[in-house]
């Protein structure tokens, strides 16, 4: 049963997915690309969890790994976003509502 | 109410803030605070993990999370602007990493766990012994662990391959050999079936069937962008981020976790509408850019065009825009190798004093990542209203009195308009070669990165200014001031 719920929740945010992202301006790309990358770094949440185990097992070494490079992902992907975005935020300000 | 279950409900809290944060990231009023907005849900899934009750020991976490955020922190500080397809590509491919060990450890967890058995000798005492419990070990979870071993590693190995070919580390070519399909379907063949293998012989499965596994995943990622020219890499990586997320949703699978199934299945999704996205600006399949080694074979097809290319000096192009009325910059992946987006913001800027009218004409595939030049020309504060896309510059065209085409190609090819035989035939190009005149910056002769002669070049109309673009337009300012 747990099984089938997963699954259940897997298919539906696929779809929620798909939708989310339909009329994008092209300009947003890149940060819309490296903003979700950094989503993808939630498997941080898996590597916590490996990472936190007793420790000197291969199991938690594997983890301890999976945190750094996660957290290079989540970390950088969320600043470098935010850099770029800031760049067009600026021009916002002068004359909102280019778009 | 317990601990794993405050846990869980903080996770969907996360799971409603990520989907607010990207739906936000799609609009340009609300993008920043969106990208904010889903960092602060992913600070809170981090948090309350920490509470997890399977973690006991928090030395390597700690450690972990500091190196991680530090590199994290410094590469994004420093990262020029212009090498941001790069650092995107190589984020990815640290997290698909990530997810690949978290399938990893969670094998090697499961298969250590040890429980107690017990009997009564013959004189009635109980003997103990630890043994190994492998009951937590279903075929569902071997399934699992070898998808988010497959996809992670692919991830890897396939956005590290990207980042050498967006860097010029490795050649932008696509690689091609005899065989290189068949040898990559084989490969993938084999992959299906060792995981079909762990699945059916699970709680068995050994330590060497999970290295094979690693090490074919990260073999087919290298095989399978190899093939994939420069020019294409904006997709490759958008597929790849696609692929990341989907990685972290398979590791989601492999420890039962909500969250990451959510926001990793949301990332899949997402990214691949991008994707087809841009296959479509580029009137092409995704299976045409993966799998045609576009750009290795051209030169033989495709009519020979004669003209000849005609040189021109600065000083020449400076009386030429002088005079002009109305031009349009056609920034490409030149520009920003040439790091020119400041001097070329300057000439423009130079230009509209001198009365002209200046825009920007952007192609939706210009570059090596979507929206590149756009992300570039606002970190040199071109205005806003200046950037045009190319379905609008196009009907104006004929009224553009100089073109500058600033180390693009295929993107103003008109062979992609007119010759049924060329390999981007079809494909929507900004057509520059309609303006009165047309000034392509350019480093050398040779072919673009698609390897494909540009016709455009050899039009009476066209002239070239050989030379590194930010020397060149440097060059024009300088004279702009002089005069």
């Amino acid at each position: 049963m747990e099984l089938i719920l997963l699954i259940f929740i897997f298919v539906l945010a696929a779809f929620l997915g798909f939708e989310l992202i339909s009329k994008v301006p092209s300009q947003l790309h890149t940060p819309l690309m490296s903003g979700s990358n950094a989503i993808s770094g939630i498997t941080i949440v898996g590597a916590l969890i490996a990472a936190g185990e007793t420790s000197g097992t291969l199991s938690s070494w594997l983890g301890f790994t999976a945190v750094v490079l996660a957290a290079i992902n989540v970390v950088g992907g969320y600043l470098v976003t935010d850099r770029m975005l800031g760049m067009f935020k600026k021009k916002d300000a002068n004359k909102p509502k280019a778009d | 109410m317990n601990t794993q279950m405050l846990i869980n409900l903080a996770y969907i809290a996360a799971s409603v803030i990520f989907i607010f944060g990207i739906k936000m990231l799609g609009s340009a009023s609300t993008a920043r605070k969106g990208n904010r907005l889903s960092a602060l849900g992913m600070l809170i899934a981090v948090v309350v993990t920490l509470f997890d009750r399977q973690i006991i020991s928090y030395q390597l976490i700690i450690a972990g999370i500091i190196v991680g955020s530090l590199i994290g922190l410094v590469a994004a500080r420093l990262v020029k602007m212009t090498s941001m397809p790069e650092l995107v590509a190589l984020f990815n491919g640290f997290g698909g990493l990530a997810s690949m060990l978290v399938g990893w450890a969670e094998y090697e967890r499961i298969t250590h766990i040890t429980g107690t058995t017990g009997h009564l000798n013959e004189n009635g005492e109980l003997i103990t012994q630890t043994v190994i419990d492998l009951s937590h070990f279903d075929a569902f979870t071997a399934a699992t662990i070898a998808l988010a071993i497959l996809i992670g590693g692919v991830t890897f190995t396939g956005s590290i391959y990207a980042w050498g070919k967006l860097s010029g580390k490795l050649s932008g070519r696509p690689t091609l050999f005899k065989g290189q399909r068949a040898l990559n379907a084989a490969i993938a063949a084999l992959i299906v079936v060792f995981g079909v293998m762990m699945t059916v012989s699970a709680p068995h499965v050994g330590t060497g069937q999970i290295y094979l596994l690693i090490f074919l995943s990260l073999l087919l990622g290298i095989l399978a962008v190899m093939p994939i020219g420069g020019g294409d890499m904006p997709v490759v990586i958008s597929l790849l981020n696609s692929f990341s997320g989907l990685a972290a949703s398979a590791a989601g699978f492999v420890i039962g976790n909500n969250v990451l199934i959510v926001a990793g299945c949301l990332v899949g999704a997402s990214g691949l509408i991008l994707t087809v996205i841009m296959c479509k600006a580029m009137n092409r399949t995704l299976g045409n850019v993966l799998f045609s080694g576009f750009g290795a074979t051209v030169q033989k097809e495709g009519k020979q065009s004669d003209g000849e290319l005609k040189p021109i000096s600065a000083e020449d192009a400076y009386y030429v825009l002088e005079a002009a009325r109305n031009v349009v910059f056609v920034p490409g992946y030149g520009m920003a190798v040439a790091q020119a987006q400041h001097a070329v913001k300057e000439l423009g800027e130079l230009l509209e004093n001198n009365g002209a009218e200046v825009r920007f004409a952007i192609h939706p595939v210009a570059g090596r990542m979507p929206g590149h030049m756009n992300v570039l020309l606002a970190e040199a504060d071109v205005p806003y209203e200046q950037l045009v896309e190319m379905d609008d510059v196009n009907p104006t065209m004929s009224m553009v009195d100089v073109a500058i085409v600033i180390g693009a190609n295929d993107v103003v090819n008109p062979a992609a308009a007119e010759d049924t035989s060329s390999p981007i035939y079809g494909m929507p190009i900004i057509n520059v070669y309609e303006a009165r005149t047309v000034f392509c910056l350019k480093r050398g002769k040779g072919a673009g990165f698609s390897g494909l002669q540009n016709e455009l070049f050899l039009r009476p109309n066209s002239r070239m200014l050989y030379g590194d673009a930010k020397a060149s337009i440097t060059s024009l300012v300088t004279q702009f001031k002089e005069g």
